[in-house]
């Protein structure tokens, strides 16, 4: 199998816990005219400080990575900054999504979600809402099959990562 | 240990004297209104400016007169809005300042309240940190957070937003308990954890091997009172030493081993010898456009040594060969040490010398003289002002051809007496930096120097160094045009003067000095400007404004367009076709 170079790099910024932080961080992405491509924000296991895991693009327009983890490490608020290399990291994703499945179409639903490990979170008449974890590229790939019954809506929480040990 | 209830107001005041402040620039308004009450009672001077800007600006004269932060305070909505400009330029300088506003009441902030803005949004990209207050408790703790974050590793402007409910005696809330030592909490905050000095053995041994060395000496020096140290590697490497923009003075002009500025108009010597270097010793510079010129043509022989107190700075521009992250007179201070150990022996650069001295006799600064009835020649008035002030007198500068031109033609003997906006370019500098700084050195003789179009954005300031009691003198170089604009037009747009031309004669600038209780001198003919200097010299109880009318059609030179390497260097007509 050709083994795919990921396109991404997830930047993990332990910050302290205070209002504003989350637009320090970002707004140092947006200055610079770099998009993120997911985001996700929650406390760590200390109170005082939150995690915000970030996935930019790699090919930035001409802005250099290095130079804005360099920029975030300034930020009076980041305590520690890394970039994680896909390779060498455990990724996760949670993805929920009201999918169209008339009856006659909910077995091989069913069928297909149990074996990537979903859930059905609740039914409806012509449709089902669903639930996965994952690696991002699963829910990827769970999602464009799901485009095939139709999406009604859908809602990923961005990546999250850790250090594989 | 002292505890006690106070408001928060009176906390904020008390925090300020706690941190050594003995002066504040500002202006009052509806929200920092309770924050102005205990001023009367404080030990802290402060100076009442006609415009926020000029509070900003005269905080960074202060600061970097002195070394001390500055201080400035003002109110909510526009004050924090005409803030931001010196917020900015301390930010691109380095300039330690810590900068309170005022804020519309707790509960009111997001509610297009009367003089609201979002000010720690619109000055989250030109501070190195902001607050936004949202406990009176917290006043004394984020006081003391933010004169640690100003003044430590790469200074730079700290604002605090003070929402008026939480500073007013009449709110319960606003009442706190005073305790004098508060512990800050910064737990994202150790500039020093980034030094790593581990690079010093190996630029001792590149500097030892080097053929044609040049020390590159940005603000840094400054920064960090490194002025001693450098002196000493320099003389103990026997390395030329260029100086930019934002270090002249850091090392004496005077000195053999001093080429003066590099850059967009530096002179000859120091930019080619930057150019065909084959190290670059950069000390708390940080590769500047205006300085590199195009970069990927920028000292293309040269290996570097990079040295600065900001991690971010290293590989910024141009990768080093080698890093040395940290404060540049511990760098130095290692450095000297460490050469001293290897043993002094360096590889002979006599030929780099002699190279050295040739351009130096070939590409002096020089301007044509003045012709009987056309306008003074700039570089002769900044060559007389120069000659005839103390060594030790203040200059700050606005910015444009008469920053170029002092910054060329002054002597820069010692630090801390050349004061101007570098990275910002804040045209209206000048004045209320001139004014800072006189506060700071109530003893020393400070001249701004100025253009005309610069004197036109903050001369209001005058007046208040005038109620104030805080006499500056001002050299205007009048040419009645925006100067280096028309240069450019001038140089690149085929003569074609858009919107350049101020005017002749108004305003007048003597009856305009006057009418704001300074002394008003005009002068037109090259004899009259030591006469005039003279004069201004011996004015001690109030400000003078000399209105030299000089030629608009006088160019800076050299000049290294914009855009092309440093090899592209223009020479002034009378050097054209002379050996490079």
């Amino acid at each position: 199998m050709k083994k795919v170079q990921p396109s991404y790099k997830t930047l993990v910024i332990t910050v302290e816990n205070k209002f504003g932080v989350l637009a320090r961080v970002s707004g140092l992405f947006s200055r610079r005219g770099v998009n993120i491509k997911s985001l996700a924000v929650a406390p760590t296991d200390k109170d005082e400080f939150s995690r915000i895991t970030v996935d930019v693009d790699i090919e930035l327009e001409s802005v250099s990575l290095d130079q804005i983890i360099n920029q975030l490490e300034k930020l009076i608020n980041v305590v520690e900054i890394r970039a994680l290399d896909p390779s060498q990291s455990v990724e996760r994703e949670l993805m929920i999504v009201t999918v169209k499945a008339e009856a006659n179409e909910r077995d091989e639903l069913v069928e297909n979600l149990d074996k990537v490990g979903g859930k059905v979170l609740n039914i409806g008449t012509d449709s089902m809402m669903l639930s996965l974890v994952g690696t991002p590229s699963l829910i990827d790939d769970f999602e464009s099959f799901l485009s095939n019954f139709g999406i009604v809506e859908l809602q990923r929480t961005g990546r999250v990562a850790l250090d594989a040990l | 240990m002292n505890s006690e209830q106070i408001d928060g107001g009176r906390a904020l005041i008390r925090a300020l004297e706690n941190e050594g402040v003995e002066v504040m620039f500002g202006l009052p308004g509806g929200a920092i209104l309770p924050v102005y009450d205990p001023i009367i009672d404080s030990t802290i001077r402060h100076i009442l400016v006609r415009h926020e800007q000029g509070a900003g600006h005269m905080a960074e004269g202060y600061a970097q007169a002195t070394g001390k932060p500055g201080v400035a305070m003002v109110t909510s909505g526009p004050a924090a809005t005409n803030i931001v400009t010196p917020l900015c330029d301390a930010y691109l300088d380095s300039i330690p300042l810590v900068v309170i506003t005022g804020q519309v009441p707790l509960a009111a902030i997001g509610t297009d309240a009367f003089q609201e803005c979002d000010t720690t949004g619109i000055t989250m990209g030109v501070t190195k940190h902001n607050f936004l207050v949202k406990d009176a408790q917290d006043i004394p703790r984020i006081v003391k957070e933010a004169f640690h974050i100003a003044t430590t590793g790469r200074p730079g402007p700290v604002l605090i937003d003070v929402p008026k409910d939480i500073v007013d005696p009449n709110n319960p809330k606003s009442e706190l308990e005073w305790v004098d030592d508060v512990q800050m909490d910064l737990p994202g905050y150790n500039p020093e954890k980034s030094f790593d000095l581990s690079g010093v053995e190996e630029a001792i041994e590149l500097i030892k091997n080097s053929k044609k060395p040049i020390f590159y000496i940005g603000g840094g020096i400054l920064k960090a009172r490194a002025a001693e140290a450098l002196r000493e590697l320099v003389e103990l490497t026997g390395i030329h030493v260029v100086t930019t923009l934002m270090a002249r003075g850091a090392f004496p002009d005077s000195h053999e081993l001093c080429l003066g500025m590099p850059g967009m108009h530096g002179n000859y010597t120091a930019v080619t010898s930057m150019q065909k270097s084959d190290l670059l010793i950069a000390l708390g510079a940080r590769f500047d456009d205006r300085v590199t010129g195009k970069v990927d043509g920028f000292a293309p022989d040269a290996r570097i040594i990079h040295v600065d107190i900001d991690p971010a700075e290293i590989g910024k521009v141009r990768r080093p060969d080698v890093a040395i992250t940290g404060d540049c007179r511990l760098v130095i201070e290692a450095m000297v040490d460490a050469f001293k150990k290897q043993g002094t022996k360096q590889t002979d650069r006599s030929e780099w010398k002699s190279t050295i001295s040739g351009w130096q006799e070939r590409f002096p600064l020089e301007y044509e003289n003045h012709e009987p009835g056309n306008r003074l020649k700039p570089q002769y008035v900044i060559e007389q002002l120069r000659d005839l002030t103390p060594e030790d007198t203040i200059v700050a500068s606005g910015v444009g051809q008469h920053q170029m031109w002092t910054s060329q033609y002054w002597n820069f003997e010692h630090p801390y007496t050349w004061i101007n906006s570098g990275g910002l370019g804040t045209m209206g500098f000048s004045i209320p930096a001139a004014i800072g700084a006189k506060i700071g050195n109530p003893d020393r003789m400070v001249w701004a120097v100025d253009g005309d179009g610069c004197f036109q954005m903050t001369a209001q300031e005058l007046v208040t160094a005038t109620v104030e009691n805080i006499p500056i003198k001002v050299a205007l170089l009048n040419n009645s045009y925006l100067g280096m604009v028309r240069q450019w037009q001038d140089m690149f747009y085929d003569e074609r003067y858009s919107e350049v031309f101020l005017s002749e004669d108004v305003p007048n600038y003597k009856a305009w000095a006057e009418s704001m209780g300074c002394v008003g001198i005009r002068v037109d003919s090259p004899e009259e400007v030591p006469e005039a200097i003279a004069e201004a010299n011996q004015i001690e109880d109030r400000s003078v404004v000399i209105d030299f009318r000089t030629a608009p059609e006088e160019r800076v030179y050299p000049m290294v367009p914009a855009g092309q390497d440093n090899s592209s260097i223009v020479v002034p007509p009378s050097q054209e076709g002379k050996e490079r």
